[in-house]
This record gives structure tokens, sequence and C-alpha cells, in this order.
């Protein structure tokens, strides 16, 4: 495949952490190193593993397509394979695949000479993915407490785990990630147009806007303009806190909270000094 | 081997502080205040300087109008807490103000029975309104586009469809959203047991998929940035006009990790796609429910993407 034309001279060797010159190799625009083939070795096996599932399964609809965890009489034992054995390898690959491409990335950060701050990044969301299908199934003492890979399965998941601990809606943690997405999202939104209105004036002909015209526009509209380093360094945190909390308000049901939700907010109303009134 | 990551700003300079461009425009300079002040805690992560701030006569009636909607409902609230103070901070999470039972339909209500709920929606969709010819003229004033104000609208049709297009179109305003911690709460437990699971909407699931998508590019592109920031990846716009080292960098990274890259410029397009289909998918997914539709699940079923037995 073709190069972009300045790629030439970025790639240079070195910067690898395992393997020494071995895997320094790009495939058409792919970088491989060491990491690159753990990480395809592992989702391919995982993928193959997903359709072999399929195929032993009710459906090859996409939409219901299901590869369940084993029931929770397994325990934290290993299950049959296609009782949720399955499961079990798919999701050993899915970590060993993420961790590869995370560890990828921070050699593909050190042969460009940047910041760690994308593999960090994803170290994030593996976190929040290994809350979900490791550390609370270890918890709570067995591996069905997993979600289903599935399309419309693990919304079902999600659906009746959420109902488990009745309006899910009522977990604090569960509250704070929910606005932080939204917030998120909103400050995605401003950011993306800000630089395109910036870029793309509205009357033909002008000339491009600066970044003076940036930070006047939102000084002008709220009072305040976090700059066009700041803002970046807001989205990151409010997107890696979106993913942060919502680890926590699902690995905290059933764990050290296993009543309804609604219930947890008694300690506020009850607090001594209104109980009474 | 110790190497700098950018994390917070370590050193702040601090001159006088920017009173903003104006274009010549003379009510721009009338209506932006005149003085502005640092904080030097926002500098470790941002910009330390506060200020100034545009009014103008939109800014004027959007203030207005989110002032008088928190008002009342504060009132609503007072109200129903007896006036207590210590009632009132104890059940504020509980406390409500809802729109008027399904009787009523789309006329108006007694005062308390809903009355001052569709008063303050009023007040509310004033301010929107106003808030949005604010983002528009503010932009033209500024010579820029109006990517805000569009990106805005989107937001806006999630609003409207909430409690002014979908309460019409089912024919009752008792089917707006309260105004409550809890109470908003419920009703979006409630919306989603009523109209058999939302999740089997595809609308809902599209919004949902838009608003993590979201949060994925903004980690990625935030990270992307401040990890070329110190080749200047930080100044965005010059970057896009006169491509340099960080950009390249930038790009070459998702290219050797992903297979592709996006543009310095284009990379804020997905950014504002992404964001802005959330609400607007969201939207329709809300206006359908109940209208087109009575029950996701039979409807996925018939679909083709819910188990039938």
């Amino acid at each position: 495949m073709a190069q972009l034309s300045f790629e030439r001279k970025y790639r240079v060797r070195g910067g690898t952490l395992v393997g020494g010159d071995l895997f320094d190799f790009w495939v058409g625009p792919f970088y491989v190193g060491f990491f690159g083939v753990v990480t395809f070795f592992f989702s391919a096996l995982g993928t193959i593993l997903i359709f072999y599932g399929a195929s032993q399964g009710p459906t090859w609809n996409p939409w219901l397509i299901s590869i369940n965890p084993p029931s929770l009489e397994v325990g934290l034992g290993a299950a049959p394979l296609l009782e949720g054995g399955l499961w079990q390898i798919i999701t050993i690959c899915a970590v060993f695949a993420f961790v590869g491409w995370m560890m990828r990335e921070v050699e593909i950060c050190r042969k460009l000479g940047i910041g760690y701050h994308v593999p960090f990044a994803f170290g994030v969301a593996i976190f929040a993915y290994v809350t979900l299908v490791i550390i609370r199934p270890v918890l709570m003492g067995a591996w069905g407490h997993g979600f289903p890979y599935g399309i419309f399965s693990h919304l079902d998941w999600v659906n009746n785990v959420g109902y488990a601990y009745g309006n899910f809606h009522y977990n604090p943690a569960h509250m704070v990630a929910i606005s932080f997405f939204w917030i998120t999202a909103l400050a995605l939104a401003l950011h993306g147009s800000l630089i395109l209105s910036a870029m793309n004036p509205a009357r033909k002909g002008d000339v491009v806007r600066s970044p003076d015209h940036e930070d006047t526009y939102f000084r002008d509209l709220i009072g305040y303009s976090i700059g066009p380093l700041g803002i970046h360094r807001l989205g990151l945190f409010l997107a890696l806190m979106a993913g942060f909390w919502s680890a926590v308000c699902i690995v905290i049901s059933g764990t050290i909270w296993f009543e309804e939700w609604i219930v947890w907010w008694d300690w506020y109303y009850e607090l001594p000094w209104w109980v009474n009134l | 081997m110790p190497e700098y990551q950018n994390i917070f700003t370590a050193v702040q300079v601090q001159g006088p502080p920017e009173m903003g461009v104006s274009e010549g425009d003379l009510t721009t300079d009338f209506e932006r205040s005149k003085k502005a002040g640092f904080s030097t805690l926002a500098g470790i992560f941002g910009n330390a300087q506060i200020g100034p701030v545009h009014l103008g006569p939109y800014g004027l009636v959007a203030v207005i109008g989110f002032a008088a909607w928190f008002f009342i409902i504060g009132m609503a609230f007072w109200d129903q807490a007896d006036y207590s103070p210590g009632i009132f901070l104890r059940d504020l999470f509980w406390l409500s103000l809802d729109p008027p039972p399904a009787d009523y339909g789309l006329g108006f209500a007694p005062l308390d029975e809903g009355g001052w709920w569709l008063i303050s929606s009023f007040f509310f969709g004033v301010g929107c309104i106003a808030w949005w010819i604010r983002t528009y003229t503010r932009a033209t004033a500024l010579g820029m586009g109006h990517h805000v104000s569009w990106a805005f609208a989107a937001l806006l049709w999630l609003i409207f469809v909430l409690n002014f297009f979908r309460p019409i179109a089912m024919g009752s305003w008792s089917e707006g959203v309260p105004y409550g911690v809890f109470s908003h709460l419920d009703w979006t437990n409630l919306f989603s047991i009523t109209y058999g699971n939302l999740f089997y909407n595809p609308f809902h699931a599209l919004s949902i998929a838009f608003l993590y998508g979201s949060a994925l590019l903004f980690a990625m592109h935030g990270a992307t940035i401040l990890a070329v920031s110190r080749f200047g990846g930080d100044r965005e716009l010059e970057q896009i006009v006169d491509r340099g080292t960080a950009t390249e960098r930038a790009a070459l990274f998702w290219r050797w990790t992903m297979g592709f890259n996006a543009t310095m410029e284009g990379i804020h397009r997905w950014a504002w796609w992404f964001a802005v289909l959330t609400p607007l998918t969201g939207g329709i997914g809300i206006l359908l429910t109940g209208t087109v539709v009575d029950n996701w699940f039979a409807w996925a079923q018939i679909h083709g993407y819910a188990p039938v037995n």
C-alpha cells in the first residue's frame, strides 16, 4: 500500500520494547512489532472461536448470535466448551488482544517520539472491560456473572442486571457515569464545532479565523474559554471518567450493595439532623 | 528513562487579559463586559483567564428564560417542603414539579396540577431559543461559521421532542418529563418498561452507540493532541492550514495502529457528527415511541432481531 507523502522519513527502526528488531516492520499501513503478533494471534483465535460457537448455536441471525458465559453453578471453575468454556477462552483471548494492542500503541508512541496518552486512555477502557468480565465475576464467585457476547444478548444482560437492583438509575455511580458521558458528548460537539467554525467562515471569501476568535467566541458565550490545549485535557478527562465510573457502578452492584439502589439513598433522608422533621 | 508527558501546565505566564476580537462591530464592544480576571487554579488545566462575557439582548432573554424556569421549579419544591429549609434540603432529590394529569390533554391545567409545569416549560423553551439565536449571532459577529448553532439545534431537537412534539403527538402534556432529580429517573425507567424495553428501539441503540462513540473519539482525539503537544499539536488551526510534524506524527500514530487516519480538520468533522447524531437519533427514537411503536420488543420480533419464543 502506498505510504502518505510524508511517511517515509518517519519509518525508522527503534522504539520496540520486546523483540528488538525482529518484528520491527510494517504490513501495509499497519505497524507490526512483537505486540502486533500477540494481538493478531489472540484476536484471530477469539474470532474463530466466536464463529465456531455460533456454528454450534441455534441461529446464524447476526443480531441474535450469542456466546454465553457458564451457568452460575460452575462458579469460578472451567466449563465444558459448549457450556461456557468458549466464553472463558474468548474472554482470555480478548484481554490478551486488548493488552497487546495497548502495548503496540506504546511502541508506536516511542517510535514517533510522542506522549503515552493514547495507550493510557485505552488502558482505562480495558479496565472497564476487565471489571465487567473478570473482576466482578471473581468477586461474586462465578463466571456466570459476566456478560454474554452477542449484540442483543448483551443488551438483555444490561437490562436484566439493571432490574436486579431495582431502578438502576438510582445507582449513584451510574448517575456520575451517565453525566460524564453526556458532558463528554456536549464538550465534543462544542470543540468540533469551534474548530470547524473557525476554519470555515460563514461568508464566502473570508479568511480563516484565528485562535483569538475561538477564545473570544466562548468568552462571549459563557465568560470562559478553556483554550486550545485545555479542551483536549478536558475531553480526555471527561471521556476517561465516563469509562471509569461505568466500571465502578457495575462492580459495586452485587459485591458491596445487594438491594435495590433506590434504598441506598435512605442514608441521606435519615441523616440525624433532619430525619424527624 | 523519564520523559516529559503533558499532563498539567506547570509554568504559568500572565500578561494583560485578552479582551477579545470585535471585527469592528460597535455593538459587540458595547455589549461585552470590560473586565477580566485570572484564576491560577484554572490555569493548571486550561486558560487562566476568566471573562470578559458578552450579554446582548438574546443573552438577556435566555438568562431570564432559564432563570424563570429554575425559579418556578424551586418555588414549587419550596411549597412542597412547606417552606421548611430542613425539609427542602432533606427531600431535595425526591421533590418534583410534575406535568398535568392526562385528563387535561393538551389544554391548560390549574397551577398546582401541572400549570406551573407548563409555564416553566414555556420559559425553558424561550431560554433555549434565545440561547440558540445567541450562538448564531455571536458566530456571525465574529465572522465564524455556524457549526455551534447547528450542533446545538440537534440538542434542541431532543429537548423539544421530549416535552413538546411527543406530548402533542400523544395528545397530552402528561407525557412530558417531570422536573425533579429522582422523578425524571423514574420517568425514564417507566418509559422503557411501558413501551416494551427501549433497548430494542433501534434509534435508542444508535443514540447510545454515538454517545459511547463520542466518548471514544474524544479520548482518542484529546489523548492524541496531548501526546503531540510537544510539537505544537494543540495549535490545531495552524496545523490544519500549515501541516507540521505534530499533525504528521498524530496521523501516522493512527495509521500505524489501525490502518486509517483522519486529517487534522477531518477529525473535528468526525467529532461533530458523532456528538450531533447522539441527540438526533435519540430524539427520533423517543418521538416514535408510543406514537408509531407501542412495544419495541414485539416490533423487534417482527423485524427479526428479538427471539420469537
